[in-house]
């Protein structure tokens, strides 16, 4: 007799078929994140130009980075560092995330909490602030660009003849790019302020009312109901946003035609890392930097999820999140 | 105090509330309205800039409408018109001559014999509206946009349909199944949500190199057919909501797994894959990055990157790259328009892609 192979049991079924339908998933994770992940942790300790094959070089492109940065502290000069260029990436980086988060997140919170109101053709005023977000990208990059443009935008005219203030140079003037591009993503925060507004609707009203029969006022009930309910809203923007400009490019491609500048005011990081990856070919300094931003993301992440414990409310499974 | 005192005051109490929240309303209008403008006016001036010509670009002073000064025939010479007050009659008249001190002599094309002195501050500049739909041809002619427009459509299309597909069946995977390890690879699938995909980039880069796929439309559009963490979250959540018995229904009549995702899943999942499909459009049709990486060759390049360039090359052509650029923000906003609840209505499907 020959042996028949026994049938699957429902249990193994159904777990052979759960396993298959995320088939498509598991090929993808390991052929486009995990092998490339070690691939590319591999290339970041290498001299890698793609021609040739990569070329191990141990810790010379984390050297190259770290190189002269105590000096650097100490005096001040930044000739000393291996890589200037990497640190003022950095600068430019964090310079536009302490501006354009706090202002984002105020921003957009206030619009949405106006938007929340009970007022007259509520759902025109959101329509109007949601259409920028939708619009990201070159063509509102060009857009502002012109804008900003002294000689063919309108802000400086507007700025000149209505506030009586003379405008600057903008994307011509390092020191007024990365607020330029700060207002510009103002402009576009409808993202936000959807993912806000969606909180501030799930707040329970019963919580208002009885802050209301407590004799609370608008300012009171904003203070001690909205605000707290909101916080794990506000921290989830909080860590997208940091994120987010780390891996901002597009804009500051578009807005610098490529090169980062003037004055290499808007060499944010991940557009220097497209250079040293696309433009010079160090794949392998690319790759390098790469991981010092994953490595600064899972930091930064860790951080504001840490000290989330101290001021986000969370309120158990009540509210289903 | 009596019970009439006690009710007195909480009726104070309430009507000052009351007060309060419509003083609130008011003002939350009036900075609604307010924003508005702020927010519309880059967009009419992104329209109406497309319509100027380039003598209309850097005129002075600046208009937002296009325009171009009139001009009237004086002794055979072509003179720019204004508005003047002469002992408090205004009338047309045309500017001859500049003069020191901020004065200009003016005369009536009609009689030109009399020469008026005035002082050029207090006169009024007269305009004809001077529109120029032909900057949009041009601007089309001036670069492949059809063949921009096609690659674009192409990758929009083809990578949201791999997008749906394998979303979908990874999704109904993670949801409706129980098996061991399902739990740790959710785990791990989200955790891959806050990934950076530069720390891939590279790889996948000399990978579709070493294909061929280099200058083709493929590293666009084939990745998408492998799920992405963002669009899975979002479906498993809301198949999540869908009642189990449904399922068991369909498998009572003799279904399978398939057909209970084919005939239960998706038609009730419904305005979940229509959000994901929006946001995926919005995407791709916005996307910069990754096009620009895969595509070197001009003609096989997408609008965005089409666009970029063109500015790159021709700056000073302003009207032109409006024009473009206009073209290129219609269509997410007839979608946003088309789809308003799905924005509007506290659906928190934001591309964080």
């Amino acid at each position: 007799m020959t042996k028949t192979r026994r049938p699957l049991s429902l249990r193994q079924r159904e777990s052979l078929l759960g396993y298959l339908y995320i088939l498509p998933w598991v090929v993808g994770f390991i052929v486009l994140t995990i092998g490339p992940m070690i691939a590319s942790l591999y290339f970041s300790f290498t001299d890698y130009n793609i021609i040739s094959p990569p070329v191990w070089n141990n810790f010379a492109n984390y050297r190259k980075i770290f190189d002269g940065l105590p000096q650097f502290i100490a005096s001040g000069d930044t000739t000393v560092l291996g890589d200037p260029l990497f640190w003022q990436s950095i600068k430019v980086t964090v310079k536009f995330a302490a501006l354009s988060l706090p202002l984002g997140l105020v921003f957009s919170f206030f619009i949405a909490v106006l938007l929340n109101q009970k007022i007259r053709g509520v759902n025109i005023w959101r329509t109007i602030y949601f259409l920028p977000s939708v619009l990201a990208g070159v063509a509102v990059t060009l857009l502002w660009v012109r804008i900003f443009n002294p000689r063919v935008g309108i802000l400086n005219p507007f700025l000149e003849n209505v506030l009586g203030i003379e405008g600057p140079g903008w994307f011509t003037d390092p020191n007024w790019a990365v607020p330029g591009l700060v207002i510009m993503g103002l402009w576009s925060a409808g993202g936000s302020m959807i993912i806000y507004l969606a909180g501030l609707q799930g707040v329970p009203t019963d919580l208002y009312d009885a802050a209301k029969v407590d004799g609370a006022g608008v300012v009171q009930r904003f203070l001690h109901v909205t605000l707290p309910q909101m916080t794990p809203v506000i921290f989830y923007n909080l860590v997208l946003g940091m994120i987010g400009s780390f891996q901002y490019f597009t804009e500051a491609y578009v807005a610098s035609g490529g090169s980062g500048g003037p004055a290499r005011a808007t060499l944010f990081y991940n557009l220097y890392l497209y250079q040293n990856a696309f433009k010079f070919f160090e794949m392998g300094y690319a790759s390098t930097m790469a991981w010092i931003l994953f490595i600064v993301i899972l930091i930064l992440t860790a951080l504001v999820f840490r000290s989330s414990e101290l001021w986000v409310f969370y309120e158990g499974e009540l509210k289903g999140r | 105090m009596t019970r009439k005192e006690h009710s007195n005051k909480l009726k104070d109490l309430l009507w000052g509330i009351k007060a309060q929240e419509w003083a609130i309303k008011s003002l939350a209008t009036f900075v609604l309205a307010a924003g508005a403008v702020v927010i519309l006016i880059p967009l009419i001036y992104m329209i109406t800039t497309s319509f100027k010509d380039v003598s209309q670009l850097r005129s002075d002073p600046l208009s937002i409408f296009p325009r171009k000064p009139l001009f009237a025939e004086v002794n055979g010479k072509s003179e720019p018109l204004y508005k003047v007050t002469v002992d408090g009659t205004v009338s047309e008249m045309a500017l001859i001559k500049n003069q020191p001190g901020g004065l200009g002599l003016f005369v009536d094309p009609a009689a030109p014999e009399t020469v008026y002195t005035l002082v050029l501050e207090d006169q009024v500049a007269l305009y004809r509206p001077d529109w120029h739909p032909e900057n949009y041809p041009e601007a089309v002619g001036a670069i492949p946009f059809w063949r921009y427009l096609i690659n674009t459509l192409t990758v929009t299309f083809y990578g949201m349909t791999g997008m749906l597909i394998s979303c979908t069946l990874v999704a109904y995977g993670f949801s409706r199944f129980r098996a061991r390890w399902l739990n740790v690879l959710f785990l791990v699938l989200l955790s891959t949500l806050m990934l950076p995909s530069q720390v891939r980039l590279i790889p996948i880069y000399v990978m579709f190199q070493k294909l061929g796929w280099i200058d083709t439309l493929l590293p666009l559009i084939v990745p998408q057919f492998f799920a992405n963490a963002y669009d899975v979250f979002m479906l498993r959540q809301f198949f999540m909501t869908i009642p189990l018995e449904m399922d068991d229904a369909a498998r009572m009549d003799g279904a399978n797994s398939l057909q209970v995702l084919l005939h239960i899943i998706i038609p009730q999942a419904r305005p979940a894959i229509l959000a994901i499909s929006i946001f995926h459009f919005l995407y791709a049709w916005n996307d910069f990055y990754e096009p620009m990486i895969f595509l070197h060759n001009r003609n096989n390049w997408t609008l965005a990157v089409g666009l970029q360039s063109f500015d790159a090359l021709y700056a000073i052509n302003t009207h032109q790259i409006m024009a473009i650029s206009l073209i290129m923000v219609i269509p997410p906003i007839l979608i946003f328009f088309l789809s308003q609840r799905v924005f509007t209505q506290g659906v928190v499907f934001k591309g964080i892609k």
